[in-house]
Parts: C-alpha cells; structure tokens; sequence
C-alpha cells in the first residue's frame, strides 16, 4: 500500500497542472471564437513559421 | 501627441512627423468594429483578413468568426467609412458597430468567472470521487481515514472558492427575511461538510465530500448554461443597437463637422440628408422635404416639411437635405420621454413568477421541515446527536435540488439555441414561459405587418403614354413612392418617355419638359389635385387633370402565414395601428383579421393592452415604433422586429432577427413544448426525491446511494431537455 503515497500526491499534482493550464486558456481569451479557430487550422497561411 | 495640436508645429508636416515617430512610446490606436454578416468559412476569414491587414493604417485585424465581427486596430485618422467600401470590393457586406455600445461583451467578466468555478469543482470532485470509490470498494480502517483526510483537504478550498455565488445568493435572500433555492443549498453544503469532518474526526464509515462537490459541479452547470444563454441573446441585441452608430453632421460658420451625438447641445445646427434621422429634437431653419414618422405615429403618409416645422428625434427625412435648430437634446428629447412610460409599465412585468420561483417556494420549506424532522425523530429514538444529525445531512443532500437546478435552464439553452436558429432573439429569461401561456396576439401594423415598404395598386388604370412619362420623372428619384413606382412600372415593361429637364423639388415632387409641356409628378396639393386618404403619387401629364398612382404598404413576408397560424391554434388576433382608418381596414380585410383598431395613440394601445390584460388574456404584442413602446412593456410578453427603433427592441423580450413574421405562430409552440418538458423536468427530480428519501429518513442512505440518485436525475433531466433540439 506505500506506493498510494506516491501515487495520490501525482494525480493531484497531474490534475492541478490540468487545471492550471485551462485556467490560462480562459484568460488569454481562446474561448472567444469557437467557430473561427476551428476552420482556421484549414488555412495555410503560418504554415511555415508562427504568426509573429 | 499633443504637439500635433499646436498650430506651429501642425503647419509643416514633416517638423511633426520626423521627431513624432521616434518619441511615440503610446500610440492611440484607434479601435474599430465591423460586423460582417456574410461571412462562414476559412476562405472568408483568409480573404477578409488580408484585405484588412494591407490596408495602409491598420495595424492588426482579427475576424471572429462566432460572432461574425472583425476588430481592427488602426491609426488614429483610420475611418470605418474608408473599410466598408474595401470588403464590398471583394465581396462582403459590412456595417460599422459602435465599440462603446460592445464594450459590455467584450468583457465577459461574470461568465468567465463561472466557468473558473465550475472546473475548479470538476477538477475536485473528480479526484475526490477517486478516492470515494476506493472506499466504497473496501477500504477499511487507517487507509479509509486517510482517504478520507485528503477528501477533505481538496473539498473544503475548493467549496469555498466554487460555491462563492450560493453563499452569496443566500445571504442575499436571508438578509431580507426571505427563502429562495440557494439556501436550502448553502444549508445542505455546510451540514453535509461539518458532518462529514465530524466522522473523519471520529474515524466513521460515511463521509459526504464527493457528494457536496458533485452538488456544487452540477449546479454550476445549471448556472453557466443559464448564464451563456442570456449572455448570448444579449451580446446579439447589443450588436443591434450598436449598429446604429449614433453620428450627426453639426454646421459652424458653414463647415460640416461630423460629431457624436452625444455631443450635440441645444441650439447647434444640424444638417440631415435625405434618408437620414433626425438625431435630436428640434426645428426646421432651411430646406423642403418630406418626413417619414411612421416609426413615432404609425401613419405611413409622408409629412411635408419646410422651415418653422418642429420635428422630433427618430424621423427620417425622405427627399431633400434639411437644417434643423436643436431644441431639446440628450435626456430631453421625446425619444427618451417615452423610455420612462416602458419603465412604469415594466415593474408590472417583474412581478412574474416564473416556474422555478413557485417551485423553490413549495421546495425550500418543505426540505428544511424534512431534515428537521428527520433530526428530532432520530434524536428522540436513540438520543445521539451524532446518527441524528449524519441522518439530517443524508436528507438534505439527496434532496438537493440538483436536478431542479438543470430542470429550467437546460430546456431554456436548447429552446432558445433551436429558436436563435430561426431568427429569434430570446432576450428576457422569463420570456419563454410567459410565451407559452399566450392567448391573445396583438399587431401593430405599419413597420410590422408591413415591411414599410409601398407598392402601387393601381398601375393598370393609367394609360401607357402616362406610365411613360411618370416612369421617367420617378426613375431619378430616391423617394420611397417614387423607387416603387419605377419597379412597378419596369416590371410591367413600360419604358421611359424622353423627357428633358428633369430636376426634383424637394418636399414636392419631380418636374421636366415633354413635347414643351411642363410635367409632374408628386404631391396632390402641387399638381392641384385633392389629397385623398389613401398614400399617392400625382401625375400631371400636361394634358387634362391630374391622375394618381395610388399605393399600399407591402405585406411583410410571413405575415398572412403567421397570422394564419396564429388563428388555428385557437389565439385571437388583433390590429391596433396608429394609421388612418381606410389603410388599417384594408390590411384587416386582406390578412382576415375581424378586430381592428385605426388612430391609436400611443396610450390608447397601451389602455387597450392593459384592458385585455384585466380580462385575463394574456397577451403577446408586436410592435416595431415608439408608439408601440409602451403598449410592448404593458403586455404579457412582446415581439418586436430587428428594424424597430432601439427604444422598442428594447422593451421587448423577444427580438425577430430577420424579415420574416412566420416565426412567430412557430415560437408559441416550441414555447409550450418547452414549458412541458420544464414541468416533466420537475417531475423527474420529484420521483427520484420520493424514492431515494424514505431511504435516507429511515437511515439506509449511504454516501454511495445519495451520489448515485444525484448524477441519475441530472442526467435524466438534462437528456428530457435535449429532446427539444
């Protein structure tokens, strides 16, 4: 039973740095165009390098 | 950017340019809005995008495709004016949107907020649930009260945080001596927790976390689903409103400036061009036109205006160029006059109590008396606070209105998402209920049954040498009459006589010379003929007396289908317009409407509404003027069309998107439907309290049969409401 003090701490770590992350997508706004962002990966454009 | 200013500087360019560029730490980008209706797809946003993005000025464009909008930062001196005609080049419609009348949505701190707490819960009753399951499977002695410690490490924070806007809507409603849903909640949270550390203490079988946490996720939903419909309908209403830019062309020592509206002072003089609305209330000082005041009375004649003539803001001007003298700007004009009578009429409205409300009012108590009970009745058998109060906890937590939570929002998001694809706006969260219970529909007619647009009724009567003629004095013309006239007369294959000389008096008609007569067509008083009480245009062909071309509002599309549906499912249909009695009774007869009223005023339909109200009828109204306002607030639930003034729109629950009426017949059945399925809704949550209560009150309930009834009715009850999409 002593892996449990291994395994609960990680799946609490795992799961606040899932938290952490989705908490940083609602704050840098990537919820605002569902509809866009989904066709935009069909565009080519920025295929070679990222928007600057 | 000051130094610009100065008049020194400002008289050589290039002084300001060179050191400007360099010291420019802040630049004011100028922030502009268009929406874009046409856009739908990648190739849309590709195009739009790099249309924009060449542009000289503009620093960065984005489209967001949800919203159909594109946000631009540019220079300063950039103009959406300069943008529009770019994008209708490559070929998509745009429209300017006022920023500041956005900015509410932009911001969406509150959803935001929402959706924060609800994955807090998620993330904490997920691994708390982990550890839950572990118990119930076995977990016994040090291990389960390990569980059990860490339980309650992750479920006390993240409580506190999730469940901030129970703890808040209780205090609330407990401060004024009242109950609402949120306290039996807040009260079955606090208990289930305070027990719960209790058996932990006392190293005990039953703890409630998973089951506080899960109450807690599932009611957030309820509130974000609830919250993203209203945010939705609202954000589409603003983008309505801000559509209208509010901009005025202001006249100083002969230039034109043009300036805010809101800017505007008494006194200014301001130009309106044809087609244009009047921007404040004031009085004609040079010009000759013609004024449209459908919107405000509901006639459709056009009035005749010349210097001296007091006009009031939201009338168009139709055919010449006018100066008006402000008289009462702001706050003061009648316009806004109107908002107070929507406000008195609102407060009559508020007082709807609204499905959820009467059923947390039987709930609330009725729980609470439950649980206390529980509690006294096992106290008084076996004398321990402890079984008695983990019992009273049981109770309170199977009971919570979970489901109840998600009963009227998840029927209300699919019913509003199935009408939004309709085109039509819930905006008022009761609207659907009221809707449903609907028995009477009242109409106003000009702008609503009528697309506002005229149509000439009589073209077969004139001879072809006459329609030559007035097809051409008309083709040159931008009057409503006139733009009709010419469609009719083009498509029944007239061609235009050569007449020479064409000019158009304002406020009167258009004359010319044909075969060295003079001719003209226009208003009945400049031909010398007798105004009639019909809408019509004049033709003086020179050659005996004046004939007319007389006209009649066209038919909005969908309107004899709705009001046909209407009347199948048993509602009575009335017309209450503010027109002449001739044009409303035509319209009655032609759409088979028998009761109708002519020349209302504005508080005669409002008096009329409220009559059918005491008879207990409730009433939908229709309306798309400033006249229909308070007629709008007073009924039971109104309707009003994307091309009504703003007052309107917003004093009604319900705005239709498109041209079409038919909707409406539609709505008042998804309407119903949805309030059967909120009520089954009801009925579910209920079944599962019957069955899973006796349980918990004889002391069986186990943390695993309370988290088992609470996700099945959820599910259940979210799966119901699903089925109205």
């Amino acid at each position: 039973m002593s892996v449990l003090a291994y395994l609960i701490p990680i799946s609490l770590i795992l799961g606040t740095v899932g938290l952490a992350a989705f908490f940083y997508t609602v704050r840098s706004n990537q919820y605002d165009d569902p509809e866009g962002d989904s066709r935009r990966i069909l565009s080519d454009e920025w295929d070679d390098k990222p928007k600057p | 950017m000051t130094a610009q200013l100065r008049p020194s500087l400002a008289a050589c360019p290039a002084c300001v340019a060179a050191p400007h560029d360099s010291s420019d730490q802040a630049p004011a980008d100028a922030r502009l809005a268009l929406s874009l209706p046409g856009i739908h797809c990648q190739a849309c946003i590709s195009a739009v995008e790099r249309a924009l993005n060449a542009h000289p000025g503009i620093h960065s464009a984005r489209v967001n495709l949800t919203l159909k909008r594109a946000l631009i930062e540019a220079e300063p001196e950039l103009r959406a004016a300069d943008l529009i005609p770019l994008l209708e080049s490559i070929g998509y419609e745009a429209h300017e949107l006022d920023l500041a009348a956005l900015a509410a949505t932009q911001n969406d701190k509150i959803g935001r907020d929402l959706l924060m707490r609800l994955a807090v819960a998620f993330f904490a009753s997920m691994n708390v649930m982990l550890l839950s399951i572990s118990v119930w499977s076995g977990a016994s002695d040090a291990t389960r009260d390990m569980f059990h410690w860490i339980s309650a490490a992750i479920t006390f924070p993240a409580i506190v945080f999730s469940a901030q806007p129970f703890f808040a809507n209780a205090w609330t409603a407990l401060r004024v001596k009242r109950l609402n849903m949120d306290v039996p909640i807040v009260l079955a949270l606090v208990l289930a927790l305070a027990t719960s550390l209790w058996e932990t203490f006392l190293s005990g079988e039953h703890a409630y976390f998973d089951a506080a946490l899960t109450l807690t996720f599932f009611l957030l939903a309820g509130r974000y689903l609830d919250y993203r419909t209203r945010a939705a309908a609202r954000s589409a209403a603003e983008e309505l409103a801000a559509l209208e830019v509010p901009r005025a062309i202001r006249l100083l020592d002969g230039d034109e400036y043009e300036v805010p509206v809101a800017d505007l002072a008494i006194g200014d003089l301001i130009l309106v061009r044809p087609g244009g609305r009047m921007p404040v209330d004031g009085e004609i000082v040079a010009g000759q036109s013609e004024l449209d005041r459908s919107l405000l009375t509901g006639e459709t004649l056009p009035v005749f205006a010349e210097p001296g003539l007091a006009v009031s803001a939201g009338e168009v001007n139709l055919t010449g160029p006018l100066t008006i003298r402000a008289t009462a700007v702001g706050e003061d004009t009648s316009l806004h006059r109107m908002t107070d009578l929507v406000a008195i009429a609102e407060s009559g409205r508020s007082r709807y109590t609204s499905l959820a409300d009467s059923a947390a009012k039987l709930y609330a108590p009725g729980v609470h008396i439950l649980s206390a009970l529980a509690f006294a009745g096992w106290y008084l058998y076996t004398f321990d606070i402890r079984t008695a109060l983990n019992i009273a906890a049981a109770v309170l937590i199977i009971t919570c209105p979970c489901a109840l939570g998600l009963a009227v929002p998840a029927v209300t998001t699919a019913a509003s998402g199935r009408l939004f694809k309709k085109g039509m706006l819930i905006k008022h969260a009761t609207a659907l209920e009221r809707l449903a219970e609907v028995d009477t529909v009242v109409f106003d007619k000009t702008g609503t049954l009528t697309a506002g647009t005229p149509e000439v009724t009589n073209l077969g009567d004139h001879a072809r040498a006459d329609l030559e003629i007035a097809l051409a004095l008309a083709e040159g013309s931008s009057h409503p009459l006139s733009v009709a006239l010419t469609r009719a007369a083009r498509e029944a294959g007239i061609r235009p006589a050569g007449v020479q000389d064409i000019t158009e008096v304002p406020g009167y008609g258009a004359e010319g010379l044909f075969r060295g007569r003079t001719v003209r067509l226009g208003r009945a008083a400049w031909v010398g003929a007798e105004q009639g009480s019909q809408t019509a245009a004049w033709l003086d062909s020179g050659a005996g007396a004046a004939k007319p071309f007389l006209f009649t509002d066209a038919l909005r599309p969908g309107a004899a289908e709705a009001v046909q549906a209407l009347k199948q499912t048993g509602k009575e249909v009335l017309l209450i317009s503010g027109d002449t009695t001739g044009a409303v009774e035509d319209l009655a007869q032609r759409l088979g409407i028998t009761k109708w009223v002519a020349e209302a005023l504005p508080a005669d339909k409002s008096a009329r509404v409220q009559m059918l109200a005491d008879q207990g009828k409730k009433v939908l109204m229709v309306g798309d003027g400033l006249n229909d306002t308070a007629a709008l607030a007073a009924a039971h639930v109104s309707v009003s069309p994307a091309s009504a003034l703003d007052a309107a729109r917003v004093a009604s629950d319900i705005v239709l998107l498109g041209q079409d009426l038919s909707p409406i017949a539609e709505a008042c059945g998804v309407a119903q439907k949805a309030t059967r399925r909120i009520r089954e809704n009801f009925r579910i949550a209920t079944l599962y309290n019957v069955v899973a209560v006796p349980l918990a009150i004889a002391g069986l309930a186990t943390p695993l049969i309370a988290a088992l009834a609470m996700s099945t009715s959820s599910i259940t009850v979210s799966l119901n409401a699903l089925r109205l999409r």
